[in-house]
């Protein structure tokens, strides 16, 4: 069932695209008739329970499963020792950053030492989830506690080994650092230097649907169809292939709908492996469900960093240099792509400034927790948020304005395409006028106006207003590019378009939503291309049966690259159209127009035959010129030339009760460009929950542990994902400069506000605190940091300068 | 998130639940709203081989007007309490607390009865109970008995109940509009970091919530208001003699500070309500 209603945007323009169509997904979802991995039925199914470690570090000295195997309905458990012969190869890491990167031995189920809490050392399987359970609750497994490497800056010390056999808990070391005498020079002559640390806390991902896992043995053949709530099907069914050691062409791996993932389900994981290799060692279909409490624990988590950035500039407060030292927080293993998170940011720790001279080190480092992986952002919102807040230090250093300070180093819009000092080359932008939009939006003179007069009427509510320029690499990924930063695949998309004889049109994806709305924005772009209404437009995915090739969503890709080639594909279909249709009413193509799906020859439209008709004549193929092949159907592969940099400015404003150091987000605007928009709804749909997410960070969000490394924030009691009832209505605004760097000059826009937003308001809180000689806030800001920072303050009388 | 295995039993009346509760007073609990006790099994917190559900017993959710008090039954639900007419005009303190619990589903949900035997010092009710100086009805199997809210919560998760009593109702004598309750937390739904209930009607009662392992009173305060202090100098002995628990929400210091500026705002809010 789709809907179809729609409201212009802009006007003028014919089509659907550039218009707020509601999305045809979220029937389903809302009536709860979507099905995700939990709601399918498979008869016969076995139940796996995962006994995970409790201690963060521990020699695992006997695995005891008989009172396991006594259980009610259990079938079989196992230790990891014994699934050792099930596995080809350890889990994988697809992104080894240095040639000399050192990476820990991983297995599904550990072997002899654990290395965080919720690492699994056991396995169980039972005729239902209780009963596996129940079970999992009598393995008894004998540990020796090891001392654990838990925090980061202690872990990179070395002082405590996160894994026993190795020599250092170093992971790499990775460095950019184009021209570093530069660099130096301009620190040298620096006529001021801001230094800033930063803590990037550590976040659970949290997305609605956790994970799930079910794996069903085909009745012949040895084949396997893999049901997981993943966003990566297709490098899923590569790296089950290696890793199990089955043929790739004997699993089809499908994610049916899947509640978000945030860069969460960007991995390969134990459980998934888990259930193909019992499935197959059993014959029987094997499914797991996620816990929320386990989620916390077995599920990658994101950020996780020390930053040190330094800004080297003149009086005026001209940004000559930015060098930058970051420590990695790896966990305990590297995931799918671990080690590479940081380095996606690593091009943009200058930010939307034009910065000559610029350098980047970062040292990966295990530690005793879980591992860390892609969120939502990937290494981008960090980037944005050391420089965003280096520039408001800049800008207190030498008492300018914020706004000014970020107006004096913008990369200037007659600078596009600029070479940036990091090595990129930024596409398209204009950087002034999102700024000029969001003060004016925001009314800033006038809320600067308030600032200082509620300072002098000594109010208890003070009021602080944060500003955050941001630029961001996004739809990953130009394959050469990839191949440079040493990641094993590309970063091209697929797509098939193809018209059935009816003349209805299916579209076939090889990027996989997960609840970006990719059914709609692609049968929006594909009915404009073929003239055709959207309804007409199926488009299929998520699957790889149906959609052979293939590379995933994530990185804000799903646009700018799959959609590409979706509109790559279409072209073809009408090429291939507008050859029959020259055929039949025998003209040359190059006199035919084709609008609102018909063919017509200039000069003469009543000669003119309907898309529909060439579909069924190339169907039944009775009368096609010579040479071409029956049916209207084209593939089409995208690998971009560069990656997208989509910007903007977002200013938050807070206000804080000085008594009790509670902050409250009470205004937010945010003026994003994305490039073209097909969807104005969709965009807004992802900037309001970026812009929640990111906040989330900068106000309440953080996976804690305590000093032995166990998690703290198992529940949604304790781990503080917002709701609607503590965010102020975002006021949104958009500015359009095309992406010169794909056809249809689009740019991404999923990740964008969880980039801009947490520096926006943690800006805000130093903004508001800075008069009674605050400078430092670390996150999530909660009330207690702040009431403790302000009573510091109070207590210090001279911290009021600086 | 799958409990533990246990035995369901539906209560038709509240003889049936205690009978019951007799028959296994070591492992049986009693069901309502399921708000508190449903996520502890859930994790496995708690383990009961019996789950006697008292939900469906007729006659026991209401708000009544009782002369000199207000009757409310113990499967009365947060939802209404906050929208009965005799809890706003004679028990105001109660209904806007109620309108303060977590969510909407917990609210149409969750029981007052259910939050009051469950004894959750961070809950909000049993503060609003205590300042009220309410009495609680619990009914065993020899009968009825009462039992003042001072008297009623005397440890963690721990009540004066007995293994084969059930509460079946609470009685909150009539009060004016001269209170308030100051509930401090990070997003709406949370449990109170800290929370501050106060009844000016009469003798000052102030109860706070979260400020240790039971549901207490502020009687350094309530002590300074009688002997005249004004609302600032009262509210600074809010913590005195209290140690509040350190969790990753706030330490005990942090809130010790918080108890003082709330129990500052409740007292002015209270007294601003008596005009």
């Amino acid at each position: 069932m789709s809907a179809t209603v729609t409201e212009r945007a802009g006007g003028g323009a014919r089509g659907v695209v550039g218009t707020r169509m509601l999305r045809r997904e979220d029937p389903a979802l809302l009536s709860g008739e979507a099905q995700f991995v939990h709601d399918l039925s498979v008869p016969g199914a076995l139940h796996l329970s995962v006994v995970r470690s409790p201690h963060a570090h521990a020699r695992v000295l006997e695995v005891d499963l008989s009172a396991a195997r006594e259980c009610p309905g259990v079938v079989a458990a196992f230790s990891g020792r014994d699934l050792l012969g099930e596995w080809a190869a350890p889990m994988p890491c697809a992104w080894p950053v240095t040639a000399d990167m050192q990476t820990p031995t991983h297995y599904p189920v550990a072997l002899d030492e654990a290395c965080y809490v919720g690492d699994a050392v056991a396995v169980v399987l039972a005729e239902s989830a209780a009963q596996a359970q129940d079970a999992a609750a009598s393995v008894s497994v004998s540990y020796e506690v090891l001392p654990a490497a838990v925090d980061l800056a202690d872990a990179a010390s070395d002082r405590v080994l996160a894994h026993d056999a190795s020599e250092t808990n170093r992971a790499y070391i990775w460095e950019l650092a184009p021209d570093a005498a530069a660099v130096e020079r301009a620190f040298a002559e620096a006529a001021v230097t801001v230094s800033e640390r930063y803590v990037q806390q550590r976040l659970i991902p949290a997305a609605m649907e956790p994970r799930g896992v079910c794996v069903v043995p085909q009745p012949f053949g040895g084949d396997f169809t893999v049901y997981s709530s993943t966003q990566i099907p297709h490098i899923l069914r590569t790296m089950l292939g290696i890793t199990a050691g089955v043929p790739e062409g004997r699993l089809r791996v499908v994610a049916p709908s899947v509640g978000g993932g945030f860069g969460s389900k960007l991995n390969v994981y134990a459980e998934e492996l888990l259930c193909l290799a019992l499935a197959r060692r059993m014959r029987r279909p094997v499914r797991w469900t996620e816990e929320r409490s386990e989620a916390a624990q077995a599920t990658i988590q994101g950020r996780g960093q020390i930053q040190q950035i330094e800004l080297a500039a003149d009086a005026e407060g001209h940004v000559q240099a930015v060098r930058v030292h970051l420590v990695a927080d790896m966990g305990a293993y590297l995931q799918l792509v671990t080690p590479g998170i940081p380095i996606l940011g690593a091009f943009l720790y200058h930010g939307v400034y034009d910065v000559p001279a610029y350098s980047f080190t970062c040292t990966g480092v295990f530690t005793n927790k879980t591992p860390t992986d892609a969120y939502r952002g990937a290494g981008r919102p960090e980037a944005t948020y050391a420089i965003e807040r280096a520039m408001d230090a800049l800008a207190r250093r030498i008492g300018v304005d914020p706004a000014e300070v970020r107006r004096r180093n913008f990369i200037a819009k007659d600078k596009f395409p600029y070479a940036s000092s990091g090595g990129l080359l930024f596409d398209s932008g204009d950087y002034d006028a999102a700024l000029a939009g969001a003060l004016e939006l925001a009314d800033y003179e006038g809320l600067r106006a308030e600032q200082a007069q509620r300072r002098a009427q000594g109010s208890a509510k003070l009021l602080g207003i944060g500003l955050s320029s941001y630029v961001e690499m996004c739809g990953l990924a130009p394959s050469r590019v990839l191949a440079s930063l040493n990641y094993a695949a590309g970063g091209w998309e697929a797509a098939t378009v193809r018209m059935l004889p009816t003349g209805k049109v299916q579209v076939v994806s090889g990027s996989s939503p997960h609840g970006q709305g990719h059914e709609t924005s692609w049968s929006m772009i594909v009915a404009d291309k073929l003239g055709v209404s959207p309804e007409d437009v199926d488009v299929l995915h998520s699957d790889t049966a149906v959609s052979p090739f293939g590379l995933d969503t994530y990185g804000s890709r799903s646009l700018s690259v799959g959609g590409t080639a979706i509109a790559m594909a279409a072209d073809r279909v009408v090429d291939k159209a507008r050859l029959l249709a020259a055929h039949r009413l025998e003209v040359a193509p190059e006199d035919l127009d084709l609008e609102a799906g018909t063919f017509s020859v200039r000069g003469t439209p009543s000669r003119a035959v309907a898309l529909g008709e060439l579909a069924f004549a190339a169907f039944t193929a009775h009368d096609l010129p010579d040479g071409m092949e029956p049916n209207l159907e084209a593939q089409a592969t995208y690998d971009p030339e560069n990656f997208t940099f989509p910007f903007g400015t977002h200013v938050a404003v807070v206000e804080i009760d000085s008594d009790t150091g509670r902050v409250d987000l009470v205004r937010y605007v945010a003026v994003d460009d994305c490039g073209n928009q097909v969807n104005p709804l969709i965009v807004e749909g992802q900037v309001h929950g970026g812009i929640a997410q990111g906040v989330a960070q900068a106000m309440w969000e953080e996976a804690a542990y305590d000093e032995a490394g166990n998690i703290l924030t198992t529940s949604f009691a304790d781990y503080l994902v917002p709701a609607a009832s503590e965010l102020p209505s975002f006021t949104l605004g958009h500015t359009v400069t095309p992406s010169p760097s794909n056809p249809l000059g689009v740019k991404g826009i999923g990740e964008a506000g969880t980039i801009a937003s947490t520096p926006a308001v943690v800006n805000a809180v130093v903004d508001a605190l800075a008069h009674l000689g605050v400078h430092s806030m670390e996150m999530p800001v909660t009330p207690e940091r702040v009431w403790r920072a302000v009573d510091a303050a109070r207590r210090t009388p001279t911290g009021g300068t600086s | 998130m799958i409990p533990a295995k246990f035995e369901y039993r539906r209560a038709g009346s509240v003889d049936e639940a205690i009978g019951w509760l007799r028959e296994d007073p070591d492992d049986a609990k009693l069901l309502a709203g399921g708000h508190s006790l449903l996520p502890l099994m859930k994790l496995r917190l708690a383990t009961p081989g019996v789950l006697v559900d008292v939900g469906r017993i007729d006659g026991l959710s209401y708000v009544r007007d009782a002369g000199d008090h207000v009757a409310i039954g113990a499967l009365t639900r947060h939802r209404d309490l906050e929208t009965s007419e005799v809890a706003r005009a004679h028990a105001p303190l109660l209904a806007r607390v109620a309108a303060q619990i977590g969510d909407p589903q917990v609210r149409h949900r969750g029981t007052i009865g259910g939050s009051l035997a469950h004894g959750d010092p961070a809950s909000d009710l049993p503060a609003a109970a205590l300042a009220y100086g309410a009495t609680f009805v619990a009914q065993g199997p020899n009968g009825t008995r009462q039992i003042p809210a001072d008297e009623f919560f005397l440890g963690f998760l721990e009540t004066a109940l007995q293994p084969d009593e059930m509460l079946t109702e609470i009685r909150v004598p009539k009060s004016g509009g001269a209170s308030a309750f100051q509930k401090f937390n990070r997003r709406a739904q949370d449990w109170a970091i800290v929370g501050v209930a106060a009844v000016l009607d009469g003798t000052p009662r102030v109860a706070l919530v979260n400020m240790g392992p039971t549901p207490v009173r502020a009687r350094a305060v309530e002590e300074a208001l009688a002997s005249g202090a004004s609302a600032v100098d009262a509210a600074a002995h809010a913590a005195d003699g209290l140690e509040p628990p350190s969790d990753v929400h706030a330490s005990s210091e942090y809130r010790r500070h918080l108890a003082t500026v709330l129990v500052r705002r409740a007292l002015e809010e209270a007294s601003a309500a008596r005009g």
